[in-house]
């Protein structure tokens, strides 16, 4: 199965990796996935305390290039969003913009997981109640 | 150096070109049907036929009645199992394999199940080979047939194929072996390694693809399996179907190469897989899969933990491997192979298959060993899973949100 070459862009230019520290209270963290399945991401937010908005992201995935490109998206269409729109990132934008084949969806999943887990955690360490989301994928 | 390098020989060879110079006349040239006994056309495609059934013949150590050509191993195990299954049924139902088989020989014993016989399938121990003492211990009076692989083709390992079918043999058992990656590779001889039917296929030796065959034996014991392709009772009546007479012609060649080459071949191959293993070893964190020591001269299989597969194989995109990970497929189930050995979900997926060739140069093997290196590197400093192994932090400690 060949990739897109946006695809093969974000796996050979990744975007945004690194760490964030993950103890400050202005920082959101979301780990997603599990070894045995062959993808784990990492997903983590930095959030201006003035304006609201997501100035930093970052990540790291142990993954395909698919997972790879997800998350290194992710993290370049996160940078500069408020939390309630990086909310609404929706998994099969991710897909669309990737061209990702069916087998491949669940790496857009994950990336969606990630961005929503990494929000909730900032929340949470700003005292404000986890966001639940109901939606089904597929 | 052509890119990117083929470094996955396991799966299938170029073919030689004196392999396809011993076909080309039989396309057009010489195109007859090899059942047609009354003109020239007939007679010259026979000849031919015979001529590379001695040459496939002498590389097994069999003589050439014992070859029953086939499309390839997949339709030779199938008429292995299903065969003997169907030809000795009332003397048996039940029959041996191993976790770590190709999914043709898994597969064709499903079926098996299915007709209403029963099979055993042996764990190995975690470096690949299966224990001689659980061999014996599922044996049955019902038992028919022990099928045993003898050369992996992931990991590479060689079966103590004598020690198997001497156990065979002493309980009436047939033994069948799918040699797909050995023959031509390493010594088989199926006198000396006691082998009543074996499977080979000439894509994997340098031949064309679509050609194989079975062995059976023809005495000590007179072996016989029930035809699953009926027809003009080609084949002493075990194959129907008028034969491939170029492919059989390039399999034949094929065989003879490997005959004289093959001694000197596997010496070369294996020091560069030697050297190549030796040098990806130093990556930290990495480990040889499988039995280092029974293993074919060209197949080194290699975990690199924290790395995913695919991911590296798309990090080296110059040379042509495989990989234990599934990602691309629906289940996301690793290699049932790595797993059966005992080997974590998680370096199953880690693993890049090398399987070095006739036609791989000492240049490519350097090549290669730099691209890996630097791919593994990439994607380790990407990795979370490095950087919590490099924090100390114990991966089996953290809850994963399994997916």
């Amino acid at each position: 199965m060949a990739y897109s070459e946006k695809v093969i862009d974000h796996y050979q230019n990744p975007r945004n990796i690194g760490t964030l520290d993950k103890e400050s209270k202005a920082v959101g963290t979301g780990l997603v996935g599990a070894p045995e399945c062959g993808d784990v991401m990492r997903l983590q937010i930095e959030v201006d305390d003035a304006t609201g908005l997501i100035k930093d992201a970052k990540f790291k995935t142990f993954g395909c290039g698919s997972a790879i490109a997800s998350s290194s998206l992710a993290t370049e269409w996160l940078k500069g969003k408020s939390i309630e729109s990086a909310m609404e990132i929706d998994n099969m934008e991710i897909v669309e913009e990737l061209a990702l084949p069916p087998v491949k969806i669940h790496c857009s999943v994950l990336a969606e997981d990630a961005i929503k887990m990494a929000i909730n955690d900032y929340r949470v360490k700003q005292g404000l109640e986890p966001i639940v989301d109901d939606k089904k994928h597929y | 150096m052509n890119f990117p390098i083929y470094l996955d020989n396991n799966s299938t060879t170029p073919m030689d070109p004196r392999v396809l110079e011993a076909m080309l006349p039989y396309f057009n040239e010489k195109f007859g049907n090899a059942a047609s006994r009354n003109h020239s056309f007939g007679w010259s495609a026979e000849e031919a036929v015979d001529y590379s059934r001695e040459q496939v013949a002498r590389l097994i150590g069999s003589t050439s009645k014992e070859i029953i050509f086939t499309s390839g191993a997949t339709e030779a195990n199938n008429l292995a199992i299903k065969g003997v299954y169907e030809m000795y049924g009332s003397q048996g139902n039940h029959m041996i394999t191993v976790t770590t088989e190709h999914k043709a020989t898994l597969d064709a014993c499903k079926k098996v199940e299915k007709m209403g016989g029963e099979v055993t399938y042996l764990s190995p121990s975690e470096d690949g080979l299966i224990n001689l003492t659980d061999l014996e211990a599922a044996i049955t009076d019902k038992t028919i047939l022990i099928t045993v692989m003898y050369g992996n083709n992931e990991i590479g390992v060689v079966q103590d194929i004598k020690g198997i079918s001497a156990i065979a043999k002493k309980n009436g058992i047939l033994f069948h072996t799918d040699a797909t990656q050995a023959v031509g590779k390493i010594p088989v001889d199926v006198n000396e390694d006691g082998i009543d039917l074996l499977s080979f296929t000439a894509h994997k030796m340098y031949g064309p693809k679509g050609v194989g065959a079975l062995y059976v034996r023809r005495k000590n014991p007179r072996v016989k399996v029930t035809s699953q392709m009926d027809g003009g009772g080609h084949e002493r009546g075990m194959r129907s179907g008028t034969l491939n007479v170029p492919g059989i012609v390039g399999f034949g060649k094929a065989c003879e190469i490997c005959q004289n080459e093959m001694a000197d071949e596997a010496i070369r191959l294996s020091t560069m897989r030697d050297r190549l293993e030796k040098e990806l070893l130093t990556i930290e964190e990495a480990y040889v899969n499988g039995n280092a020591e029974h293993r074919l001269p060209h197949v080194a299989n290699i975990s690199f933990k924290f790395v995913e597969g695919e991911g590296l194989m798309m990090g080296t995109k110059d040379i042509a491997v495989s990989s234990g990970s599934a990602c691309t497929s629906a289940s996301l189930e690793p290699s049932y192979v790595l797993k059966s050995l005992g080997l974590d979900d998680e370096l199953a997926h880690s693993s890049l298959r090398f399987g070095l060739g006739r036609f791989t140069t000492d240049e490519e093997i350097d090549f290669a060993i730099n691209h890996v290196k630097e791919a593994v590197h990439k994607l380790r400093e990407m990795s979370p899973l490095w950087e919590m192994f490099k924090d100390g932090i114990d991966l089996k400690s953290i809850e994963w949100a399994e997916h």
